[in-house]
């Protein structure tokens, strides 16, 4: 069986028409507002809702997403999303604002402060904030605290360590909270290199921010010494939970000697990803970086909750408390699960990635696997290799990265494919093995749209229907 | 109940071929941890089935209050049709990832890319990233665009002395790691000091901040002129304002706003305060733009396609250089957003805000009417909310207002503010026959 991906064709120019070129409207601003302080007029597309369902129906089914079929993405963890979490986000009692008074919104409060116990529990750590509402806004969290912790021991730090393999948002997190970042090469086999970070660490080390396992698919076997030799400078070990999946109920980061982490919710708790977000990034700290959380956080009372500022919090993140409607369905998702069904969904996730890494063709370098594995396209360019798995209607995996492989093919199975379908990707994977540069440049064809030039949108962006030529 | 995930669908007979097949006894082999870093305990979360589950989360969440919310302060209540429920829903839009591989995400695009239009059309400006978390974060990139973009080593951030709590204290965070300090200029009557804020800006200004409406519903009458203050000094004028408000308000463009910013307020339910960033500024600052972009080019065959573009300024190539550590944003919200404000059209979007006008201007004269209360406290235009100031304790009127069913905002010992939209409109009667009990 083979996917062909929906197309709508207007005319031989383009696929379905932006709403714009099908109807706008301009219409003069009348209002009770005096002139001089309203515009003159507003021009925008005022379809009827029949033709709004039929735009973004037709758009939908030019859109893959994880129920179009396998999305092993490398590093993004892209899970199937269970129904009913988006039933209790839609639940009238949780659209509430969030200025009412905490003693108004003791459901709210209830929830939240069960997912941070939750979070706690599986993180290892003691204290949980939810308000980061991505996991790259969890990691500057993070590190504020880190900073805050340091200053608050008149212990001024510059630095902070990244391995070069880390995702490249820990380097942009790092240097957001005025760090220098100082990036160090991994061993040769794929883990970090002990001496490299003996010769990074100093008094002036801030923290480490580590990927556990790390991008290559591999566990750092060497935790607590790594955890030793930053702690023996004075600096704090930091997680990086994007690849949290594959050890739920195996291992937990604080036990690991890590001191802060953040959570990739829609990746480990399978919370939709909405096409870039929303997500969130819960912060899980030690004890004793509990006083620098953001604020408000959420405690409970007798009988409730309440809000309070931690005493030397960072300040805020986010203008409320981060993105509520993602932590109900983290929630509920958890609870759904359990402790059972936690582990099994990393056994599920490790075996996946362990199976299809021995039935796929290409070299599959270092190993045992958790979650994720990195092949290797050898001569071939990554990125073709992703174009034509287009055409077996599979969405390829993270291509070109980490650096450390060469050609890599970042591959992430997850849970939620059975057997039948990673030998479906295995098939995928290697159909496309020996396929010559010209076959590969001609994919992928089964698409809604061709291949893309990505190079000229670049060299000449064209960024909103106001700067496209006129049609002539 | 089965004993495991129920969405990891592997019989045991699946599992046995697979494990063998990788050549191990069981899945345990597979984890390759030290025995000193294993966990051998337990959470202590009990695994529940669904309906239990739709049940017993359902019955936490009716725990909250249900009061008739007149509050705003940045955080708007609008009626979201339920076609953009539905629309959003379909699983190839909510269930999809970041567009890395854009032949099989033409859907997404075109829609960010709609989105992104939809923000010019309002701003003026030809630049719109397809969003920042919230209001605040993206006030907060908006001040390390102007440290970026900004040729002199300033260090002053003006923003007014009335201001969301949240967006002063991300801001605050955005800043830690440069030398800017956020200050405070004050307000006049509800709208900015123009003259206060003259002696302030100064050539170590790289940014100043206005808001339309301000946080107190005031729509600011002399934004080209706090522009052209920015302006003498070289420094960024940066607008914060909302969709609704935009579609009726002079352009950001016309007034000499360099960057918009501020929240949506349409697509989402008041969701606790998640929120939809927006983010547009002028051509010139196009490289130094925090966040996705999507771009048109074409398609192999010719014809017109959509794609994320200039990654290069992003994080996953740039890192620590990057513009911005934003890498998930609010693609979704922003669908939202769109689908919504084009179910209303022009005409619909700029009906919402002209019934927001008259509904504050008319809700304003009622309590202004009721004694010992006066409302709203300045002399400015209002788009659905305003300050009332109260005889009696703030606080007392508030506690007999949530007595009665209804939610509102104290500001201080004798200043409330109330917000009203088409959602609360109903319940102005009964809400002014509370008031006038409650500031007896």
């Amino acid at each position: 069986m083979i996917y062909d991906q929906a197309r709508w064709t207007e005319d031989d120019e383009r696929y379905e028409p932006l709403l714009s070129e099908k109807e706008a409207e301009t219409v003069e601003t009348d209002s009770p507002l005096p002139a001089d302080l309203t515009r003159d007029e507003l021009t925008l597309p005022g379809p009827s809702e029949p033709e709004l369902a039929r735009h973004y129906t037709r758009l939908s089914q030019m859109n893959y997403g994880v129920e179009s079929g396998p999305f092993p993405l490398g590093s993004c963890t892209m899970k199937y999303n269970p129904k009913f979490t988006e039933d209790l986000a839609a639940h009238p009692a949780a659209s509430v604002h969030p200025d009412r008074d905490p003693s108004t919104v003791q459901g709210t409060l209830a929830v939240m402060h069960g997912l941070q116990e939750q979070l706690a529990a599986i993180g290892g750590m003691d204290a949980v904030t939810l308000q980061p509402p991505a996991g790259a806004a969890g990691e500057l969290t993070g590190i504020l605290v880190a900073k805050r912790y340091h200053e608050s021991r008149d212990d001024e730090r510059s630095e902070v360590i990244v391995p070069d393999s880390a995702h490249g948002t820990n380097f942009a997190s790092a240097a957001m909270a005025g760090y220098d970042v100082v990036s160090i090469p991994a061993a040769e086999d794929g883990r970090v290199d002990l001496e490299a970070l003996e010769a990074a660490l100093s008094e002036e080390t801030a923290a480490l921010m580590l990927t556990n396992p790390n991008t290559l698919g591999l566990f750092e076997r060497d935790i607590e010494r790594i955890a030793e030799m930053v702690h023996d400078v004075g600096g704090l070990l930091y997680y990086d939970g994007a690849n949290l999946n594959a050890l739920l109920g195996r291992a937990r980061p604080g036990d690991m000697g890590f001191d802060v982490m953040h959570y990739n919710v829609h990746k480990t708790f399978a919370t939709p990803h909405g096409g870039g977000g929303p997500g969130a990034g819960p912060v899980g700290v030690v004890s004793e970086l509990a006083e620098f959380l953001p604020r408000p956080h959420v405690r409970a009372t007798d009988g409730g909750y309440e809000l309070y500022d931690p005493e030397r919090s960072i300040g805020k993140v986010h203008g409320y408390l981060g993105n509520w409607l993602v932590l109900v369905k983290t929630y509920a998702y958890i609870r759904r699960l359990g402790d059972e069904g936690l582990a099994d969904a990393s056994a599920k996730a490790v075996l996946n990635a362990n199976y299809l890494a021995s039935q796929v063709e290409y070299e599959v370098p270092y190993g045992p696997f958790h979650h994720e594995f990195v092949a290797s396209a050898g001569d071939q360019d990554a990125a073709d290799v992703a174009k034509k798995m287009l055409d077996h209607g599979v969405h390829p995996p993270t291509t070109k990265w980490p650096e450390t492989v060469h050609e890599a093919l970042m591959t992430e199975p997850t849970e939620v494919e059975s057997k039948r379908s990673l030998d479906q990707l295995a098939e995928a994977f290697n159909a496309v093995v020996g396929e010559s540069e010209e076959s590969l440049a001609e994919a992928p064809k089964r698409t809604a749209a061709g291949r893309i030039d990505q190079a000229s949108a670049a060299r000449n962006p064209r960024l909103s229907w106001q700067a496209l030529e006129p049609e002539e | 109940m089965r004993r495991g995930s129920p969405y990891a669908p592997h019989t045991s007979a699946e599992t046995a071929a697979m494990l063998s097949a990788i050549g191990v006894e069981s899945e345990e082999d597979l984890f390759d941890i030290p025995d000193a870093v294993r966990f051998e305990g337990t959470f202590g979360i009990e695994a529940t089935g669904e309906r239990e589950l739709r049940e017993a989360v359902g019955r936490m969440l009716d725990r909250n209050e249900d009061l008739t919310e007149f509050l705003g302060r940045g955080q708007h209540s609008h009626y979201v049709p339920s076609v953009v429920d539905h629309l959003s829903d379909r699983s190839e839009f909510l269930t999809s990832y970041t567009q890395y591989q854009p032949e099989v995400a033409q859907g997404f695009l075109q829609s960010l890319f709609e989105y992104q239009s939809l923000l010019v059309e309002l701003t003026g400006l030809p630049i719109a990233n397809c969003s920042m978390y919230d209001a605040a974060t993206a006030l907060g990139e908006a001040a390390t665009l102007a440290l970026r973009v900004r040729e002199t080593s300033g260090h002053r951030v003006l923003v007014p002395e009335e201001i969301q709590e949240g967006r002063r204290a991300v801001l605050e965070n955005y800043v830690v790691g440069s030398d800017l300090a956020v200050e405070s200029y004050p307000m006049a009557d509800g709208n900015v000091d123009t003259e206060a804020l003259a002696e302030l800006v100064d050539e170590d200004t790289v940014m100043v901040y206005a808001e339309s409406p301000t946080v107190r519903g005031a729509i600011e009458e002399s934004p080209a002129a706090i522009g052209g203050l920015a302006h003498d000094h070289e420094a960024l004028f940066v607008l914060g304002s909302d969709v609704v408000s935009l579609s009726v308000l002079q352009r950001p463009s016309d007034v000499g706003a360099d960057v918009v910013v501020g929240d949506a307020s349409l697509g989402l339910p008041t969701a606790y305060g998640m929120g939809l960033g927006l983010f547009a500024c002028r051509e010139r600052y196009l490289r130094q733009v925090p966040g996705r972009l999507v771009g048109a080019s074409e398609d192999a065959t010719g014809r017109r396609a959509y794609t994320l573009t200039l990654q290069t300024r992003e994080q996953h190539i740039r890192r620590e250089r990057a513009t911005s550590n934003i890498c998930t944003n609010q693609a979704w919200v922003a669908l939202r957003a769109a689908m919504h404000a084009f179910s209303l059209g022009p005409d619909g979007l700029q009906g919402l805000a002209n019934d927001c006008v008259r509904y504050a201007d008319e809700l304003a004269a009622r309590l202004d009417d009721i004694a010992g209360v006066q409302a709203p406290t300045d002399s400015r235009h209002h788009l659905r909310e305003f300050p009332v100031r109260t005889d009696q304790p703030a606080k007392a009127v508030a506690d007999d207002l949530r007595d009665a069913g209804f939610a509102v905002h104290t500001l201080d010992e004798h200043l409330l503010q109330v917000c009203v939209t088409e959602t609360n409109y109903d319940a102005v009667d009964a809400f002014v026959a509370a008031f006038e009990e409650a500031a007896r």
